[in-house]
């Protein structure tokens, strides 16, 4: 590994000017470090958030909604009290993601934040377009778990379980920077690789994400991934299905750059509350008619349109066959 | 950079890299060979260690957020011999070739301390992250149940399970 300077911030003040001086944020670590042995981002300055112990919280606000500290871990998140009847969607992104190991040191800013798994981009012997170079090695080469909707040339998928979910769910990504707190949607947050093909969000370099706000829980809502092993592997599609009381939010995850908002899914079903499997199956049929696989990943077309059908029977508290 | 932390109840004050790894400073600095490296990548939880109770990845882990910290191996639990999961593991004959054991041991260990009476699927949960590319993982299941229902008939051998 190459060397690089190490600070840790005592205070959220100290974890900021060492933005401002071009540290990377070290938390949980669990892809940094990963990422800094490939070689693939050869940081030269990382400082230590983890004394900011209060960035770890996580707490009901008292209109219902839920504050979620962005060191809180994925362990922890899944630990909180009556997650699965407050939040099924996000309880289950969370109890599923990886695997407890991962889990104990797993944040979730870490986790929205995480570089793509594209295993072009992963080695640092290929020059992609992510890491500023001229191609994207997956339209010749192996591309089953790569995008199946527009995007631009570099075809990763965003990674994040918990992406989908808190976009679905209205969530609002909350940073801290020179200009003070900022708010982000997280709708707007995440950008297609035909806007950025370096970065998967607008977060600047000199702000910190210090929580997610959720101002009110989805009604109902659920989450489906689905994978070619039950535990511990990434999934190839998934799909968080939440119901805000008047409106549908369907968002895929795993298949596009960013999680993927089924807009002509959530149109198709304004009106209705209550879904049986026919309407469900119609919508998620609507959700996968804009895809474009590549050469390897068809399959992830059906394999979307399915955990769509799936959420959505679900979040309507019906077993899906 | 100065760093100190707990190893298995002993206190260490060392001297290490802002780029060392944990499993690094761990196996070649203090000795303690338990956690392997297999792939270097969080993959496959040969190099899994306990931090204040919790599996973690200390292939993954710089020794420098181990400052102040607990940290236990596997070398912990047998200061009289094996313990009793350790001897059902050995009863069940759950391991091969050893490698992934160290990692399997310490991840049911937080499992049954967290939860003395895992259901089967909390056991296949708790040891998902551990790759076991000798036995198939039915003996590891088999042993933990037998510690986390002492009071129970071991589950009889699975027929024509596969090996």
């Amino acid at each position: 590994m190459k060397p690089f300077d190490y600070a840790i911030a005592e205070n959220r003040a100290g974890a900021l000017a060492a933005l401002q001086q071009g540290y990377r944020v070290l938390a949980g670590g669990v892809d940094l470090a990963d990422l800094l042995k490939e070689g693939v981002e050869p940081h030269d300055r990382l400082v230590s958030i983890d004394a900011l112990d209060d960035l770890r919280a996580i707490e009901r606000t008292e209109d219902g909604g839920l504050r979620l500290g962005a060191l809180a871990t994925l362990a922890g998140i899944a630990a909180f009290p009556d997650l699965p009847r407050l939040f099924p969607a996000l309880a289950e992104a969370a109890s599923n993601t990886a695997s407890p190991e991962v889990r104990a040191r797993a944040t979730l800013a870490g986790n929205l934040l995480q570089r793509p798994r594209c295993w072009y981009y992963r080695s640092a012997d290929f020059p992609c377009l992510k890491k500023g170079g001229s191609q994207c090695y997956a339209w010749a080469g192996e591309n089953a778990p790569h995008s199946i909707f527009p995007s631009g040339a570099c075809r990763i998928v965003h990674p994040s379980s918990l992406a989908p979910v808190l976009v679905a769910a209205g969530a609002e990504i909350v940073t801290d920077g020179p200009d003070g707190e900022r708010r982000y949607r997280a709708g707007e947050f995440f950008v297609n690789t035909d806007r950025d093909p370096i970065n998967e969000t607008v977060l600047p370099q000199n702000e910190l994400v210090v929580r997610v706000d959720l101002d009110e829980l989805p009604a109902r809502s659920a989450y489906i991934e689905l994978k070619e092993r039950q535990v511990y592997d990434w999934p190839l599609a998934s799909c968080a299905a939440a119901w805000d009381g008047s409106k549908w939010h369907i968002v895929l995850g795993h298949v596009a750059p960013l999680p993927w908002r089924a807009v002509a899914a959530e149109e198709l079903l304004q009106g209705h509350a209550d879904l049986d499997e026919a309407l469900a199956e119609r919508a998620a049929e609507a959700a996968v008619s804009d895809a474009q696989p590549m050469s390897q990943n068809a399959f992830r077309v059906r394999w979307a349109r399915a955990a769509v059908r799936r959420a959505l029977l679900k979040a309507c508290g019906k077993e899906p066959v | 950079m100065k760093i100190q932390f707990t190893l298995n109840g002993t206190p260490h004050d060392l001297e290490v890299e802002p780029s060392d790894l944990l499993i690094d400073v761990v196996r070649d600095r203090l000795g303690i060979k338990s956690p392997k490296r297999g792939c270097g990548k969080g993959d496959c939880g040969a190099c899994t260690v306990l931090m204040n109770g919790r599996s973690i990845r200390s292939c993954l882990v710089l020794a420098a957020e181990a400052d102040g910290q607990d940290l236990a191996t596997v070398e912990s639990l047998s200061a009289n011999g094996p313990n009793d999961l350790q001897q059902a593991l050995i009863r069940r004959n759950a391991f091969q070739c050893g490698y992934c054991a160290p990692g399997v041991i310490l991840a049911a260990t937080e499992l049954l301390a967290r939860q003395p009476h895992p259901s089967e699927e909390e056991i296949r949960e708790a040891i998902a992250g551990n790759l076991c590319r000798c036995t198939g993982y039915e003996a590891i299941i088999d042993a933990v149940r037998d510690v986390a229902k002492p009071t129970r008939k071991p589950a009889r051998a699975r027929k024509g399970a596969k090996r």
